[in-house]
């Protein structure tokens, strides 16, 4: 069966009563997700299995004291429920709780073995540097602050240079 | 080279000439990458988005990786245009149905594509015809080093590199092969493989990455460890172990197949072959039915006169974006089945 709003298949099927009367829904992933409908999956796609296995494996939910990225400001619960991390930052933020989800999606592992970039990156605390420049330049504009905009492009520039 | 001169043929993946062909339809290799010192897309601004965009389109080109280069703003792209690519294998549907600034680049042979903007920065991927896995790396390798002689990755020698999602850290990489299975399928052994499958720590989905229920009997195996281990360790895992194993099982079933249901083996086949020959009206998901069983006498050399490209070529100009892309306007439901049906008529006619 086809998507009610493409030629997708639709894999999600729902009733819904409006006013007492029943409306029928078909809809591929992508317009279930656009509509914004929580519903059940008959035959779950992958990015949704990844995503319960994120939940179901992200440990237990934060405490009073919510686990924040200095960088990005997502917190953990964010990542719980989306499964994508903020910004490269978030990995050492949430090191502690990603210890676990990273060995059970990996096999236990929890060190890569694999190529290494040939000019090996620039280090990370410029990495860290530069994202939470360009978070502040954003904030800045924003705000309307183009004085501390000007002065954060400068830094942000500085920093870039090899 | 542009959009348009895509739709009449099949891409050289399909090519159905790769090594072990009538098995295995395409490899593929896709290595997820972000640059350094900025968010992942899920916290970044537009602004941020835009930057990403014209840098990362702009270090591709220069970074010369092949002779032809289309470049593709997909924002601006009619939706008929992004669903031809995702028909293609190109980009995904989530690239094909999300929101924002974002592009791929695709070179002239569709072999090399790398979406911009997707879950991560960057997302590169190497199609070849065939069983040629080693080769796509060789050559996904190739490119992320020309790459990164234009950008930094965001990189740590403890996590490698790093992804929005957890699932594709470390070497970012994922293997797929793309398998045609209708022997395991006939004799009900397909769900003793996904099993396996899921043991391995393999994901199995169907030709266009739907969940479990392939199909056309078209199944793409792939990696979901990308921590751990090094890419040639995967590569040969899946080179010397997974895939040929998966293909003797399939052999094996074709062979109990003919050698103790041969008459019912052909019924099928050619009840296939007389259908998509005849029908004048043909359906997307019953034409990759159908094309499974001819797919499966060719190669069972039951049928002899239809080549093996003819028939993959059919598996994508068959969906409905190519048809209507074909037919050069959009078309309803209705004229779609009809078109598709006089297109497979003239392909199979020899
Ligand atoms: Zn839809
Ligand atoms: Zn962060």
């Amino acid at each position: 069966m086809k998507c009610d709003h493409c030629d997708n298949l639709a894999t999600v099927h729902l009733i819904e009563i409006k006013g007492g009367k029943k409306i029928e829904k078909h809809l591929c992933e992508e317009h279930a997700i656009k509509e914004g409908v929580a519903v059940k999956v008959q035959s779950a796609p992958i990015n949704d299995l990844l995503e319960k296995f994120v939940l179901k494996h992200s440990g237990p939910e934060a405490t009073d004291e919510p686990l924040l990225c200095p960088s990005c400001d997502t917190t953990y619960d964010q990542f719980r429920k989306n499964g994508v991390l903020g910004c490269p930052d978030c990995y050492s933020t949430f090191a502690e709780p990603l210890k676990h989800l990273l060995e059970r999606a990996h096999e236990g592992a929890s060190k890569h073995f694999g190529k290494v970039p040939q000019r090996a990156g620039i280090d990370e605390i410029r990495q860290q540097r530069l994202i939470r420049l360009r978070r502040d330049l954003e904030d800045a504009v924003t705000q309307e602050q183009y004085e501390r905009a000007a002065q954060i492009r400068d830094e942000l520039e500085e920093a870039e240079i090899d | 080279m542009s959009l348009g001169d895509l739709p009449k043929h099949a891409g050289t993946w399909l090519s159905g000439e790769g090594p072990q062909g009538d098995v295995v339809l395409s490899s593929r290799v896709r290595l997820a990458r972000n640059i350094a010192g900025f968010p992942f897309l899920s916290t970044a601004t537009e602004s941020q988005r835009n930057e990403l965009l014209s840098l990362a389109q702009k270090r591709i080109l220069d970074a010369n990786l092949a002779q032809d280069m289309l470049w593709i703003d997909l924002a601006d792209s009619p939706k008929l245009d992004r669903q031809l690519l995702v028909e293609r294998h190109l980009i995904s549907r989530q690239h094909c149905h999300s929101d924002g600034p974002r592009g791929v680049a695709v070179s002239a042979d569709e072999s090399l594509a790398i979406m911009v903007n997707e879950e991560d920065h960057l997302r590169l991927q190497i199609l070849r015809s065939g069983m040629q896995l080693e080769d796509a790396y060789k050559q996904a390798d190739q490119d992320d080093d020309k790459l990164e002689r234009h950008v930094d990755y965001a990189y740590t020698s403890q996590l490698g590199y790093l992804t929005a999602c957890p699932t594709n850290i470390g070497t970012g990489i994922r293997v797929s092969v793309m398998l045609h299975l209708p022997g395991l399928k006939l004799t009900g052994e397909i769900e003793k493989l996904k099993n396996a499958a899921k043991d391995m720590h393999l994901a199995i989905r169907g030709f266009y990455g739907e969940g479990s229920d392939a199909v056309g009997d078209l199944f793409q195996v792939s990696n979901q460890t990308t921590l751990g281990k090094t890419e040639k360790q995967l590569l040969d895992d899946f080179q010397d172990t997974i895939i040929p194993q998966m293909i003797e099982y399939e052999i094996k079933s074709r062979n109990a197949l003919l050698e103790h249901r041969p008459t019912v083996l052909d019924d099928k086949i050619f009840r296939a072959l007389g259908a998509l020959s005849n029908a004048r009206l043909l359906g997307k998901e019953e034409t990759l039915y159908l094309l499974s069983y001819v797919r499966l006498g060719v190669s069972l050399k039951r049928i002899d006169d239809i080549p093996m490209h003819t028939l993959n070529e059919l598996y994508l100009l068959t969906q409905p974006a190519h048809l209507q892309k074909i037919a050069g306007e959009r078309l309803s439901g209705p004229q779609r089945r009809e078109l598709r049906a006089n297109f497979v008529r003239q392909h199979l006619k020899v």
